[in-house]
């Protein structure tokens, strides 16, 4: 015990002598992040770089995903459920909106009916498709009745899309976001950061950061330049992959690699020809090698896949040899498709690093099959909306981030265009079962019929590797949910 | 111009030596490059200069000699034709301009401020992302700003010609303006437009570099000096080599055609000509 006690001292000395004296009392933290939020309400855009920065930290919903992925309370402190299908949640006293306004049921009310309603612009619409009615039993309890069962109703009400909204503040979320995290919103200086700083009337434990400031930096060169000369303390998506050799042997920082719930994929217009044909989606994804793909653009740091699946998940199957390099393959594929000579077709790519370089490697690889794809660099918002909403695209380059998100195959609109009945059924047993070794089961099936339509061309597990500094404590290491939570984080 | 005073002139033999040693890569790379300029190989990638690959391989593995080789048919391309459409359009408004006088000329003359009024690279970048990144889009943004150049060099080097006692004899005895145009001021605004055409094709070559930079100009595969300097960067502090090369490639044949520039200037000046005594 004693001994411990001294080495703990020595640490505590160590440190103290190898930080500069302004470490110490430093209560602010510098993060950056690669892509610009187009809004700041998780309730009205898909974009994930809005919860990254709200997520807890300004918006909470009743539950709460933690940073190793887990459920927990969030703004509900309990709750009990009786049939698989009604939820009862006891809420937590005295949590008030950074605005004053107290935090009750009947905010639970209106945010569920809101996230629902006809008119809804709730981007996971999904979510809240089960619920029956929302009843405020009394100003600190709600019960929520579902019209069906939902194993996943619990993790999706601590998703950024269920977040709790105030009447009276809804509808100007998007610019200035008010909430009930540690965190109010100060500013958004568009183009350059967002501006956190500590609420002083927060319900819970008082965050040990009195401000946050969060850059938007896109370019991998800027991000390392801006760590290097001290400008930010810490990127949790690091996108300069080939220069985290450099901070490794750098005693200033600390590389954490972990693991992000980003299915990166060759995102294939289903509907369009000849994306329509299955033989070409084959030929397009046995064309492209995995693994040189991988060292290529993220220097040997993400998992091949073969569906839309996290390799890290319960019920994950490892598909990658269904398709796998096989430029012959390829071409016969295409020759039986008609396409002797390849096709001429275009690759809309979004900003991040990962989608540009992989777009230029796999430029190449169709190249050898007699695909010529030619590449259109989108900006981000510009992408949203042609790609991802018009639908307008032939083939593009993108991490799916959310959790568990390979239902989406099921949706009756969404940008890959890509139906399948048998698919649509797996979708709906799957909400139907609670039984985590059965819905194993089924995204097992779920992955198989997506590799053997090949929906899209599967490419690899995004990895998350953080560049910090070695003192700042309480970051996440994985990747959940899109969130840079900032509640728990303090300097050492 | 005799041979002698060209050999006497240090300047434009290193100008026109280095702008031929571009040519003639950009030539023969329609021939033959050491690899495929856009043929990746991930396992050779970061290949340091070698008897191999002579200036080393990229984070593809791409051969960086080969691209290039295919890089300088690119800015030699785009700076050729940017300028071409440059002259073509703004040689004869510049000539008009002058011959015309008058609101015209105030035409003409305010259109060229209000080109200049923007730094070029600005008004190629607005003009980029006003129609969508591409080679194409790129030689045409540099192209708006050539032709103010040409236009503006044009209309003062022909009010100077025009005002000579020649030209307004060839005028009194009844030759048409067009043909006076043509048959004597053009003739003698050729050298400044010749000289001004070197600086011009230097400064587009730059600008498509810088557009490319930013992603802007010339699209993968198509290797391109600017993009590989914005490829290299990420890469710049562990493995220098990559910008450098690209680097002192837009360098040197910016020098080269400048100095070739410069050295036309003198030669083709006849004012020069005479305080050298010749």
């Amino acid at each position: 015990m004693r001994v411990f006690a001294f080495l703990g001292l020595l640490a505590a000395a160590t440190a103290t002598l190898a930080m500069p004296a302004a470490a110490q009392t430093r209560d602010n933290v510098v993060l950056a992040f690669s892509l610009e939020p187009p809004m700041l309400d998780p309730t009205a855009n898909a974009a994930a770089a809005i919860n990254d920065v709200v997520y807890w930290n300004v918006f909470q919903g009743l539950t709460r995903i933690t940073a190793n992925g887990d459920v927990a309370p969030g703004l509900a402190e309990s709750w009990t459920v009786t049939d698989d299908r009604v939820f009862r949640f006891k809420l937590r006293p005295g949590v008030k909106f950074h605005d004053g306004k107290p935090f009750d049921a009947s905010v639970v009310k209106f945010t569920y009916e809101r996230a629902k309603a006809d008119d809804s612009t709730n981007p996971q619409k999904q979510y809240f498709a089960p619920i029956e009615t929302v009843t405020v039993v009394d100003p600190l309890t709600v019960e929520v009745r579902l019209s069906r069962v939902d194993g996943l109703f619990l993790a999706n009400m601590g998703m950024g899309a269920a977040i709790m909204v105030h009447p009276d503040t809804a509808a100007t979320n998007r610019q200035t976001p008010v909430g009930t995290g540690p965190f109010r919103f100060e500013r958004q200086i568009p183009g350059d950061r967002v501006i956190l700083v500590r609420n002083p009337d927060y319900w819970g434990p008082a965050p040990r950061l009195s401000r946050v400031e969060m850059r938007v930096i896109a370019d991998p060169a800027a991000q390392t330049a801006a760590l290097l000369s001290g400008d930010v303390d810490v990127i949790p998506f690091f996108g300069a992959y080939e220069a985290v050799a450099q901070f490794r042997n750098n005693p200033r920082f600390q590389v954490v690699v972990g693991s992000t719930e980003g299915e990166t994929v060759l995102a294939m217009n289903n509907a369009k020809p000849p994306f329509n044909d299955v033989r070409v989606r084959k030929a397009i994804q046995h064309a492209i090698d995995r693994q040189q793909l991988i060292d290529g653009v993220l220097a040997g740091f993400g998992t091949p896949i073969g569906s839309h699946f996290a390799p890290h998940r319960a019920g994950y199957v490892d598909l990658t040899g269904v398709t796998p390099y096989d430029p012959a393959k390829a071409r016969a594929l295409l020759r039986e498709a008609g396409f002797p000579n390849g096709f001429e077709t275009t690759l809309r790519l979004p900003p991040p690093a990962y989608a540009r370089k992989s777009g230029e490697l796999i430029q190449a690889f169709l190249a050898e099959v007699g695909i010529r794809a030619r590449i259109e660099p989108y900006e981000f918002a510009q992408w949203l909306d042609v790609v991802f909403r018009k639908f307008d695209y032939d083939m593009t380059i993108i991490a799916h981030v959310e959790p568990l998100d390979i239902p989406n195959y099921g949706r009756d609109s969404y940008y890959w265009n890509y139906k399948n009945p048998q698919f649509n059924t797996l979708v709906t047993s799957l909400n139907q079962t609670v039984d985590q070794g059965r819905r194993a089961e089924i995204y097992g099936q779920m992955q198989r019929i997506l590799a053997e339509d090949q929906a899209n061309g599967f490419l690899f597990q995004l990895p998350k590797v953080m560049i910090t500094r070695p003192n700042l404590v309480g970051m996440w290491k994985d990747q959940p949910v899109f969130a840079n939570d900032m509640s728990e984080v303090f300097w050492r | 111009m005799t041979i002698s005073r060209i050999l006497r002139h240090p300047s434009f033999l290193i100008g026109a030596l280095i702008t031929a040693t571009v040519l003639v890569m950009a030539a023969v790379a329609f021939v033959w490059t050491p690899f495929p300029p856009g043929q990746v190989r991930i396992i050779a990638r970061f290949r340091p200069p070698s008897g191999i690959n002579w200036l080393g391989t990229d984070h593809f593995g791409r051969d960086i000699f080969s691209m290039i080789m295919v890089g300088a048919q690119n800015s030699l391309s785009v700076g050729a034709v940017a300028v071409g459409i440059g002259m073509a359009i703004g040689v004869p408004i510049g000539l008009i301009a002058a011959l015309k006088r008058g609101w015209t000329d105030d035409v003409v003359s305010r259109f060229s401020d209000l080109v200049f009024a923007f730094p070029a690279i600005l008004s190629a970048l607005l003009i980029t992302a006003w129609l969508g990144p591409g080679a194409v889009n790129a030689i045409l943004a540099i192209a708006i700003f050539n032709v103010a150049v040409f236009a503006r060099v044009t209309r003062g080097a022909a009010l100077q010609v025009l005002g000579r006692e020649f030209v307004r004899a060839a005028l009194a005895m009844g030759r048409g303006p067009l043909s006076t145009l043509l048959v004597h001021v053009l003739p003698n605004v050729a050298g400044t437009l010749i000289v001004q055409a070197t600086v011009s094709f230097a400064t587009a070559i730059l600008a498509e570099a810088a557009l490319s930079y930013l992603g802007l100009g010339v699209q993968p595969p198509n290797p391109s000096w600017g993009r590989m300097l914005a490829d290299a960067q990420n890469h710049m502090f562990n493995r220098p080599w990559l910008a450098v090369v690209p680097g002192l490639a837009i360098a040197v044949t910016v020098l080269g055609l400048n100095l070739l520039g410069d050295g036309m200037r003198d030669l083709l000046d006849p004012r020069m000509r005479e305080r050298r005594g010749d």
